[in-house]
C-alpha cells in the first residue's frame, strides 16, 4: 500500500475503460451472439457486486477474506429457502423437530459460552465444559437425525426437503445477504482482532463448511441433488413467445419472437443488477465520503494512531466485515436466481473466492468503481479465453490427424488456460500497477 | 466383551490411516510453516506445489516402468522422487526469481505477498491442469500390503483383520527419515543455523553477516523437497487428483497454525493433531462398541461421531479452539 502522489496528476480514466469494456460486450454480441454477450454482461454484474463486497473489506478496511464463495453460497441457499414452495408433507414428518434439534445445537453452544464465562476460577469449569458440550451433541443428533431420515424420506426423488416460504424471489436477495451477513458475524467474532492470516484462514475454513453443508443436508436444500426450476423475477420465454403484444412488438421490428424473447428477459434481468449496482455504488460512495468512511480508511493506514484516537478498531472491523459479506451474499442471491437452479457441486473456490479477488486486485482496490470495472472485465477474461485459447489450440493441432490422442488431449486441456491466464494476469497487475485499473483517489 | 479385537479394530481403522495421515499433513504443514518463519507470509500456493511435485513424479514414474525400470517390491515412484524434487525445486526457485524476489526488494507488507502467492496458485494450478488433466491417477505400484487382513487372522486367530498398506508404512518412514534429516539440518549445520537465526530476528541475523538471499534460497529448496514428498506420499496413500491438493490447503494451514506458524516441531504436532481428530471424528464406531458391549448386542446407528464429508470441519473446530485459548499455538509460533 505505497501512495505516490503521481496519481493526483493523472486524468480520471474511469469513463474510457468503461467505454471500452461496453464495446468489448457489444463486439461480442456482433461476433458471436446477443445471447453471449447478455450472459457476459449479466454475469459480469453479479462479479462486479462480489467485487464491491470484497472491495469494501479489503479496499477499505485491510480485511483479508477468503471466504467468498460460502457467502455466496448462503445467498443461493436463501433464494431456495424463500423463494420455493413448502413441502407440507415433510413438514408434518419432522419439520418441527428439526427446528428443535435446531435449537438444542444452538443452546449448547451457547450455554457453553455462558457457563464458560460464569464458572471463571473454577477449577472443574473445562472439565463440565466439555460434559456440557458432549451431552448438547448426542442429545442434539438424538432429536435431529430422527427428524431428517423422515423428512428425506418424502418424495426422494422430487423433494425430500423442507422446501421454502413461497415468498416472491425478490425478496430472497436482502435475505440471502442477512444469511451472509450471520455467518460473517460468527467468523468475525471469533477471527477478528487475532492476526490478519488467521481471519484468511478461518474465512476459508468457513466456506469450505458451508459448502458441505449445502451439499449434504438435504432436507435443507437438496443437497447435490440440486434445486431446479427455481421461481423467477422476471417473465418466462415460453410465456413472452405466446403474448400477443410480445409478437406484435417483435413483427414491427423485424425480429425472430424465440432468439427475442430469450435476449429481452436476460435484459429484464441486466435491468434488474443495474438497479442493484446503482443503489449499491450510491450507498457505498455516501457511506465512504462520510465521517464513518474517512475513519475506516483512518484506520486501514494506521492502527495503531486511530486507537489511539479512541476509535474502536475491532468493532468497527467486525462491522464492515459483515457489510462485505452481506454483499458477497446478495450477489449470491441474485446469481442463483439467475440460473433459476441451486448446484452445490458447482462452487469452486478458485471461481468463487480467487476470481473475485483478482477483480478487485485489477480493477483496483479501494475504488468502487475499480471493483466493478474489474469484476466486469475479468469475468470477460474468464469467458473469453477458453474459445480464444481453443482457437489457437485448433491452429497449432491443424496439421494433426483427427484419430491423434495428442490432438484430443490439447484441445480437451485447452479449458485450463483460465486459471493460467487469470494468474498471470494478476500477478503482472501486482508488479507493474499494484494499484489497479482505477487506482483510489 | 472382546477387548482384544475391539482394539484391532481400533487400530486397523483409525490410528493405522491416522497416522499415515498425520505424516503427510506435518510434511505439508512442514513446508508452510517455513515459508512463514523465513519469508514471513503464508504461501497459498503450497498445494499448488504440492501438486506440482507429485505431477512430476507421476510423469517420471510412468516414463520409467515404459522403459523397464521398476523397485521391486517398493513403489516405482520412490525412484521417480528424487528427480521429480530436483524439478520441483527448478520449478519454485524460478518463481522466486520471477514473481518474490521483487516483492522481498521493495519490503512489501507480507499480506502483499500472500495475493502474490493466490497469483502463483492460480498459475500453477492451471499449468497441472494442462500438463496432465484432471483425472485420479493411481501410480504406486509393487506390493499392496505389507500384511493383509487375512494373513493377520490366520496369525494370531483373531476374528479382525489388521491391514497395513505398504504405501502407509512407506509414509511413515520417509516421513521420519526427512524429519529427522530436516531437525539435524536445522540444529547442526551452518546454514540450518543461519536459517533459524534469520527466523527469530531478522535485523540481528543481517548485522551478524547472514546473506538473507542465501537463507531464503535454502528455504524454498527445502521447501520444494518437502512439499514433493508430502505430495507424493498422499498420492501413493490415496490417489494423486491435482483438485484435492487444494482441498488439502485447509487442513495443512491448520496443523502449522495449531502447532504454532513458524514452529517446525508445531507444525509436525498440529498434523497429527488434525488428523487424528479427522480420522477418530468421522469413523463410525459401529464395530469397536459391538466387540466392546455385552455378547449378541449391537448399537442401532453407525455410531459415527460426524460424516466423512465434514472432516473439514474437524480441522477448522480445532482450528477455532486453538486459536480462541491459545492464539499463538501449541508450540509458540510467531505472530506478526
Amino acid at each position: 500500500m505505497s501512495q505516490s502522489h503521481v496519481a493526483q496528476t493523472a486524468p480520471n480514466r474511469a469513463p474510457l475503460y468503461f467505454g471500452m469494456m461496453a464495446v468489448l460486450i457489444i463486439a461480442v454480441g456482433f461476433l458471436q451472439s446477443w445471447n453471449s454477450a447478455l450472459f457476459i454482461l449479466n454475469m459480469g454484474l453479479i462479479s462486479a457486486i462480489m467485487a464491491l463486497g470484497v472491495n469494501l473489506q479489503w479496499g477499505f478496511a485491510g480485511l483479508f477474506n477468503v471466504g467468498v464463495m460460502g457467502f455466496v453460497a448462503l445467498g443461493g441457499l436463501a433464494v431456495v429457502l424463500i423463494s420455493t414452495s413448502p413441502v407440507g408433507e415433510a413438514w408434518q414428518a419432522g419439520g418441527l423437530r428439526v427446528l428443535f434439534g435446531l435449537a438444542i445445537g444452538v443452546a449448547t453452544i451457547v450455554g457453553g459460552i455462558v457457563f464458560w464465562a460464569m464458572l471463571r476460577g473454577n477449577k472443574y469449569r473445562a472439565l463440565f465444559i466439555a460434559a456440557w458440550l458432549i451431552a448438547g451433541f448426542f442429545i442434539f443428533r438424538a432429536v435431529f437425525d430422527p427428524a431428517v431420515a423422515a423428512i428425506e424420506a418424502v418424495n426422494p426423488a422430487i423433494s425430500g426437503n423442507l422446501g421454502g416460504l413461497g415468498l416472491p424471489v425478490l425478496i430472497a436477495w436482502p435475505v440471502g445477504g442477512l444469511f451472509a451477513a450471520g455467518a460473517a458475524w460468527l467468523v468475525a467474532k471469533t477471527a477478528l482482532g487475532l492476526r490478519s492470516d488467521y481471519l484468511a484462514i478461518a474465512t476459508l475454513g468457513i466456506a469450505e463448511i458451508i459448502i458441505a453443508v449445502l451439499k449434504n443436508e438435504d432436507w435443507l436444500g437438496r443437497g447435490v441433488k440440486n434445486v431446479i426450476g427455481l421461481p423467477r423475477p422476471v417473465p418466462y420465454e415460453i410465456d413472452l413467445q405466446q403474448s400477443e403484444w410480445f409478437i406484435g412488438l417483435m413483427q414491427s421490428i423485424g425480429a425472430n419472437p424465440v432468439t427475442a424473447s430469450s435476449i429481452f428477459v436476460k435484459l429484464c434481468y441486466a435491468g434488474l443488477f443495474f438497479a442493484v449496482i446503482i443503489i449499491l455504488i450510491t450507498a457505498m460512495q455516501l457511506a465512504l465520503n462520510s465521517p464513518w468512511g474517512r475513519m475506516m480508511r483512518a484506520i486501514r493506514d494506521n492502527e495503531v494512531s486511530s486507537e489511539a484516537m479512541g476509535k474502536n478498531v475491532t468493532g468497527r472491523h467486525l462491522q464492515i466485515f459483515v457489510l462485505g459479506a452481506a454483499i458477497c451474499g446478495l450477489a449470491g442471491a441474485m446469481m442463483t436466481t439467475l440460473d433459476g437452479q441451486l448446484t452445490p457441486s458447482s462452487y469452486q473456490p478458485l471461481r468463487f473466492t480467487f476470481l473475485v479477488w483478482v477483480m478487485v486486485i485489477v480493477g483496483g482496490s479501494g475504488n468502487n468503481w475499480g471493483a466493478v470495472l474489474g469484476g466486469l472485465f475479468i469475468w470477460f477474461l474468464w469467458v473469453e479465453v477458453e474459445p480464444i485459447g481453443r482457437f489457437i489450440a485448433e491452429v497449432i493441432t491443424s496439421g494433426m490427424a483427427d484419430t491423434s490422442a495428442l490432438k484430443a488431449v490439447i484441445l480437451e486441456r485447452t479449458v485450463y488456460v483460465r486459471p493460467l491466464t487469470m494468474g498471470l494476469v494478476l500477478l503482472f497487475v501486482l508488479r507493474f500497477n499494484p494499484r489497479g485499473l482505477l487506482p483510489e483517489r | 466383551m472382546d477387548i482384544l479385537n475391539a482394539l484391532v479394530a481400533f487400530t486397523n481403522f483409525v490410528i493405522v490411516p491416522g497416522t499415515a495421515y498425520g505424516a503427510q499433513l506435518a510434511l505439508g504443514a512442514l513446508g508452510v510453516t517455513l515459508i512463514y518463519g523465513i519469508l514471513r507470509f503464508s504461501n497459498f500456493a503450497h498445494g499448488d506445489t504440492m501438486a506440482f511435485g507429485t505431477m512430476f513424479v507421476v510423469l517420471i514414474t510412468a516414463a520409467m516402468k515404459s522403459i523397464g525400470i521398476s523397485f521391486g517390491p517398493l513403489p516405482t515412484a520412490l525412484l521417480a522422487l528424487p528427480f521429480a524434487i530436483l524439478c520441483t525445486m527448478a520449478l519454485v526457485l524460478i518463481t522466486d526469481r520471477a514473481v518474490y524476489r521483487f516483492y522481498r526488494k521493495v519490503k512489501a507488507a507480507p499480506v502483499m505477498l500472500v495475493i502474490v502467492s493466490m497469483g502463483v496458485m492460480f498459475v500453477m494450478n492451471g499449468a497441472v491442469r494442462m500438463i496432465v488433466g484432471t483425472d485420479d491417477r493411481r501410480f504406486a505400484d509393487g506390493e499392496r500390503f505389507l500384511i493383509t487382513a487375512r494373513d493377520f487372522k490366520t496369525m494370531t486367530g483373531l476374528s479382525e483383520g489388521l491391514a497395513i498398506r505398504t504405501t502407509q508404512v512407506i509414509t511413515v518412514v520417509t516421513a521420519v527419515v526427512v524429519v529427522a534429516a530436516l531437525f539435524w539440518f536445522l540444529n547442526k549445520t551452518r546454514t540450518g543455523k543461519s536459517m533459524r537465526a534469520y527466523s527469530d530476528n531478522e535485523d540481528l541475523a543481517l548485522l551478524s553477516g547472514i546473506n538473507p538471499e542465501r537463507v531464503v534460497t535454502v528455504t524454498w529448496l527445502i521447501v520444494a523437497a518437502l512439499a514433493t514428498i508430502a505430495g507424493t506420499l498422499y498420492g501413493l496413500d490415496k490417489s494423486f487428483k491435482p483438485f484435492i491438493y487444494m482441498q488439502l490447503l485447509l487442513p495443512i494451514f491448520a496443523s502449522a497454525i495449531v502447532g504454532g506458524l513458524g514452529s517446525p516441531l508445531g507444525a509436525i504436532a498440529g498434523g497429527f493433531v488434525i488428523a487424528f481428530s479427522e480420522v477418530t471424528l468421522t469413523y463410525a464406531f459401529k464395530k469397536v462398541i459391538t466387540y466392546l458391549g455385552p455378547d449378541g448386542w449391537a448399537p442401532d446407528g453407525l455410531v459415527q461421531l460426524l460424516s466423512t464429508d465434514y472432516k473439514f470441519a474437524v480441522s477448522f473446530a480445532i482450528l477455532i479452539i486453538v486459536l480462541l485459548f491459545k492464539p499463538t499455538g501449541l508450540f509458540k509460533g510467531k505472530s506478526v
